[in-house]
């Protein structure tokens, strides 16, 4: 767990390898694409990279009509305006008619740091989940990205990815089995399990480290797919474990945090503490930071874990 | 002037508008105003222009429509059983439960019909897409859009009047069915997008300006459109909101009302 990759990194490195194989991948961007990484998809692939300017809107669009002519687009941008300045283009021009179009929505979260609220998306994974016929993935970090990059054009339809701006640490090994849909266990444990997905992956496994300490045992879930949802893992865990604790970066109101809720809600209930942003915009400030005045480190997850192993019967 | 194809042709918009209004009235909603205001000119497309196979709807080399003012879908619908794309029977369909004749067209319901439409001001871009797919894979076919007016009024419309332009897609022709009318009333009043013609040529657009019931206006302006290089043409359609029924043109009224059956009666009898 050394070494930091944002997944953004990997994201434009995994387009590149997809263009590769695969002509019918062509790739859009709004005026961001040194940030988004795909800039070097355009270096290698010239004829099949659109810049399509500041116009998030017109940019789904025409993926939506590349789609409909026998293309796969992975149009980028970040977060915010990927889905939400284009979120009615998604819902009805590609989603609706269910279209090969794969959203890679960079700098989603807090720790895009210093640009503050107006670049923060905290609501990305509500939205999208929320429309029909979308599949969300939400990579823990660079070999999961990868993956999900590639799983994204297997997938008959629209898919959102959602990435990070600041390096993370990669967590998966090399033979790391991605499967679209299918939350990886990444630790077993007896008294609580930590759902969690994107950059809270690794933080969930600091805090398991540090409950084991304490004499807590807590299992770790990866759910790097939103949607379609892992439910029948999210209630085993539930089964096999009687807590939940859930980890995003992301309000706590319609994410990865709801989705789980939902869940168990209606089949197996136990006590469940989701941790995320309380439904607030963020701020300017450096990406740790951030972390820690909004609740998101792994102090915050092994103190939400003690709560919820205390509430249990 | 071949005088067989124009009777044809003009037979043809006839019976477009004729399916439209007893489509409509039988559904007891829709649009008839902007449905009958665009029927020559997709009567044109479908019976002359476009290169389509009824019996390959998802031919890969057809030139393609997008309707971007989807809630003409009746427009569409009635050219597409008339070509033989599915049974003049089903028309009687539209907008009731089960049927594949959704109030906005619907792509992967209805064979013939390219893009999903219906949220004002997407349907350019789709088109974009399109074309640019095209030239990407070399191929010959064409793709035309067919905008209202009143939905330029979408800032969206703009960002990809400028990317068209941008990727010179000179295999892509739109229609503005420059009727006047939206559905608060004249557009004039309720927001004015005019000069119209000089907004599209500072976008980069070949313009040009025709009377859109005129089908040998249609004909020969499609034909400019073909030989423009190196930029996309826009054809502003003047035409009249409601065309051939006579209490329905001009009629704001009209946009999104359903003909009662004695008023069905009439209109039938205005397109005789």
């Amino acid at each position: 767990m050394s070494k930091k990759i944002a997944t953004r990194e990997a994201y434009g490195e995994a387009l590149i390898q997809l263009g590769k194989e695969n002509p019918n991948v062509v790739v859009l961007d709004a005026d961001l694409s040194k940030s988004t990484k795909t800039y070097d998809f355009g270096k290698h692939y010239p004829r099949r990279f659109f810049n399509m300017g500041i116009a998030e809107q017109n940019m789904l669009g025409t993926a939506a009509g590349l789609a409909a002519a026998g293309k796969i687009a992975f149009c980028s941008s970040f977060a915010v305006f990927a889905s939400g300045r284009a979120f009615e283009q998604i819902r009805n021009s590609v989603a609706y008619p269910k279209l090969n179009v794969k959203i890679g929505a960079t700098h989603a979260g807090i720790t895009v740091g210093e640009d503050g609220a107006s670049h923060q998306s905290v609501e990305d994974i509500a939205i999208m989940r929320a429309i029909p016929n979308m599949t969300v993935f939400v990579p823990a970090d660079a070999v999961e990205t990868a993956a999900a990059v590639r799983a994204a054009a297997a997938v008959d339809g629209p898919v959102y990815i959602r990435l990070g701006r600041s390096g993370v640490p990669v967590i998966h090994g090399a033979d790391f089995e991605f499967q679209p849909g299918r939350a990886a266990v990444l630790r077993k444990g007896k008294d609580l399990t930590i759902i969690a997905a994107g950059i809270m992956v690794a933080r969930a496994l600091e805090a398991a480290e540090k409950l084991a300490g304490e004499g807590i045992e807590a299992a770790v879930l990866d759910v790097h797919t939103i949607k379609p949802l892992d439910v029948e893992a999210i209630v085993r865990a539930a089964r096999e474990t009687g807590a939940i604790v859930t980890a995003e970066e992301h309000s706590i109101i319609g994410g990865l945090g709801s989705a789980v809720a939902e869940v168990l809600v209606e089949n197996y209930p136990v006590p469940v503490k989701r941790v995320g942003l309380m439904d607030t915009f963020g701020e300017s400030g450096k990406p740790d930071e951030l972390l820690e005045k909004y609740g998101l480190t792994a102090e915050h997850l092994v103190s939400a874990a003690r709560d919820v192993v205390a509430r249990k019967k | 002037m071949d005088y067989e194809l124009l009777e044809k042709l003009q037979a043809k918009a006839k019976e477009i508008r004729r399916h439209i209004v007893r489509m409509i009235g039988e559904a007891g909603s829709g649009h008839p105003g902007g449905s009958l205001s665009a029927a020559d000119i997709v009567a044109v497309l479908y019976f002359h222009t476009m290169r389509i196979d009824p019996q390959k709807p998802d031919w890969p080399e057809r030139d393609r429509f997008v309707l971007s003012k989807g809630h003409a879908a009746p427009v569409l619908y009635a050219a597409l059983a008339e070509r033989g794309f599915f049974s003049v029977e089903k028309l009687s369909t539209l907008r009731k439960l089960g049927s594949s004749l959704q109030g906005h067209p619907d792509m992967r319901k209805v064979p013939g019909v390219d893009m999903s439409t219906g949220s004002l001001g997407q349907g350019l871009s789709a088109a974009n897409g399109m074309a640019l797919a095209g030239k990407l894979d070399g191929r010959d076919y064409r793709v035309y859009a067919l905008m209202g007016d009143g939905e330029i009024q979408e800032g969206m419309i703009w960002e990809a009047a400028m990317a068209a332009a941008h990727y010179k897609l000179d295999n892509l022709t739109a229609f503005l069915d420059h009727n006047r009318f939206q559905i608060d009333g004249p557009i004039r009043e309720v927001l004015s997008p005019e000069p119209v013609a000089d907004k599209w040529r500072a976008f980069g657009w070949h313009v040009q300006i025709i009377d859109g019931h005129d089908i040998r206006q249609i004909l020969s302006a499609l034909e400019e459109a073909r030989e423009v290089k190196g930029q996309p043409a826009v054809i502003i359609a003047e035409t009249v909101k409601g065309k051939g029924v006579s209490f329905m043109e001009n009629q704001a009224g009209w946009h999104g009302v359903a003909p009662k059956p004695e008023e069905l009666e009439r209109a039938l009898a205005d397109l005789a």
